[in-house]
């Protein structure tokens, strides 16, 4: 379990993180969301005690990080900038980091095997592809079979078989009962990989919820697409009914403003035949883009300290 | 594929010494320093410069001791010119101290190492521990190399025994300089964490900042000089005859450029400990 209260960073008078509190549970895959430049990176770094924050604590499992004899096996971590020497082979650059903990050399043939890199595993680091990379900057986060894993956009570079390994492979670890922190730009593979979310965006929260309240949350108010025979009269029933009706195709109707029960009650009503009645549910994407964007125009806007209320 | 053979590691580290100790962070930067071909090549570097250069002045200047001026034979000092490898040395180890842990930091790596080790000083005690050793083992073979092949090529003409005065300690003294030397660097690099700055900071403070002093005077430069990291360093391996009256003795010479490393230590523990990685 990760838990962040009221942390702060700030550069000179650059605030990056702004009182930022939440905590990700054991036993499933928490997304990390928010903008470019929200604070992503930074919070993650002060999870793993790279950077101190100006205030305010981070604990895994109840302990600063830097309170651990054994960090390795506590916190597996890959973040944003690949964190190895580029002269150094795979093996010798996790043979490195094993000898810190005492891990034995059959754990570093086993995770350079987990991740696919044991027939490059003797060659220098500069000369993988960035999808190799990533797949070594996984093995030093697996290396000490750590009860909780922290990535920073692990995906950036891989191939669609990898990209798909990295999703099984962090609902297999959330299944153990492990804690799963990523962060990720792609809104599709987020969709598909995590469970709960934490939604920033210039160093405040924004939500920190499971992914379908996200989006349910997202979609209310979002279009709903009828299709009839009778379009004319339902349009002219809906609009009485104070709905909005758009149409971009004969004898279909997107309806704003109320909902499909409210439309079937309608189109009954007034004896109309309805074809299709389908709600609208926006995406993963669409969620983030209008939450962050009301989220960042609504901060912008205030000047009040006491806006952390905006949380959904 | 499973996703992480999870249950088999976890059993089996319940019973095992868990941990990062101060050894296995020796151990960890041990592997770095010899898993990298820039560090294997600079410290090869180092240490052939130190067992040949000084054998090939030795040789040079016997050949060409008949047309030498009588001042010159007698003034000429064959335990320090069989050393003269040390300029080379001390070039090729500075700048590889001072690489030790930029290249980390230009690299990332600094963050997966601080990751490992959160307590950082003992990653700091581990590089500066690692590659003082290594100096002052190779130096020191590199530097009784010069010395014994170096005898018997000058030994016609000028007498160069172990059992002279002042022999043992500048030849180990040269050993204990370099390897303190490699502290000061490591403990320069952590403080300034770009190769660049460091390496140009290390070469202005021992090789151009002499030579600055110098050419300020007389007066001023024999109240300053003796006083610089490069002269203070220098006291314990050259023998007293070739230091000038206003360098300070070799071994508080030697004290000196401790200090000077010491302080240089303390800011950059202090530093690395303060400053986000």
């Amino acid at each position: 379990m990760i838990e962040v209260h009221e942390i702060a960073k700030r550069y000179g008078d650059k605030v990056a993180v702004d009182g930022l509190t939440f905590t990700v549970q054991a036993g499933a895959v928490t997304g990390f969301l928010g903008p470019n430049g929200a604070g992503k990176s930074t919070t993650m770094r002060m999870i793993v005690g790279l950077d101190a924050p100006t205030s305010g604590t981070a604990t895994v499992n109840g302990r600063p990080y830097s309170d651990f004899r054994a960090p390795l096996h506590e916190v597996g971590a890959l973040l944003e900038a690949r964190a190895i020497h580029t002269g150094r082979s795979g093996y010798n650059h996790l043979r490195a980091l094993a000898l810190t903990h005492g891990i034995p050399m059959s754990r570093v043939t086993e995770v350079l095997k987990l991740v696919g890199l044991e027939d490059v595993a003797r060659k220098r680091v500069g000369s993988f592809s960035l999808g190799m990379g990533q797949r070594l900057g996984i093995a030093s986060a697996l290396l000490g079979d750590p009860e909780t894993v922290i990535l920073d956009e692990p995906i950036n570079g891989l191939d669609p078989e990898g990209i798909r390994w990295v999703r099984n492979l962090l609902k297999s670890l959330a299944r153990e009962g492990r804690t799963v922190f990523l962060s990720s730009h792609m809104m599709s593979e987020m969709a598909l990989t995590a469970e709960r979310l934490v939604v920033i965006g210039r160093g405040r929260l924004i939500a920190d919820t499971t992914v379908d309240d996200f989006v349910r949350q997202a979609s209310i108010g979002a279009a709903v697409l009828v299709r009839t025979p009778d379009a004319t009269r339902l349009r002219e029933q809906l609009l009485t009914a104070g709905a909005s009706v758009s149409s971009d195709e004969p004898g279909v109707l997107e309806v704003h403003g109320v909902t499909s029960e409210q439309i079937g009650a309608v189109a009954h009503a007034a004896g109309v035949t309805l074809y299709e009645l389908t709600p609208q549910e926006v995406s993963l994407e669409d969620a983030f883009m209008s939450t962050t964007n009301q989220a960042i125009e609504y901060q912008a806007e205030t000047t009040d300290e006491e806006d952390v209320e905006l949380i959904a | 594929m499973s996703a992480i053979n999870a249950s088999p590691a976890r059993d089996s580290r319940a019973g095992r010494n868990l941990g990062v100790t101060q050894f296995r962070v020796l151990r960890s930067e041990w592997a770095k320093l010899w898993s990298l071909r820039s560090t294997r090549w600079s410290i090869a570097v180092a240490f052939i410069a130190m067992a040949v250069i000084g054998v090939i002045v030795s040789a040079v200047n016997m050949s060409r001791w008949q047309s030498m001026t009588p001042f010159d034979r007698l003034h000429y000092d064959a335990l320090d010119l069989s050393l003269s490898g040390v300029d080379f040395a001390q070039l090729a180890i500075g700048v590889l101290g001072v690489l030790v842990i930029t290249n980390e930091y230009s690299t990332g790596m600094i963050r997966s190492s601080f990751m490992a080790v959160p307590r950082r000083l003992q990653v700091l005690w581990a590089k500066v521990g690692v590659f003082g050793a290594v100096t002052f083992v190779l130096i020191l073979i590199g530097a009784f190399i010069a010395f014994f092949v170096s005898a018997p090529i000058v030994h016609a003409h000028v007498p160069l025994s172990i059992s002279q005065p002042h022999a043992v300690r500048a030849v180990v003294g040269l050993a204990l300089v370099m390897a303190v030397l490699a502290v000061f660097c490591v403990a320069l690099g952590a403080l300034i964490r770009n190769t660049a700055g460091g390496i140009a900071t290390f070469a202005g403070v021992f090789f151009v900042l002499p030579g600055i002093i110098e050419i300020l005077g007389t007066s001023i430069h024999n109240s300053i000089s003796p006083y610089l990291p490069s002269s203070a360093a220098a006291t314990l391996y050259t023998a007293q005859s070739a230091a000038g009256d206003h360098s300070l003795s070799p071994w508080g010479g030697f004290a000196l450029f401790c200090g000077y490393t010491l302080v240089m230590l303390a800011a950059s523990a202090y530093l690395l400990r303060k400053r986000d990685a």
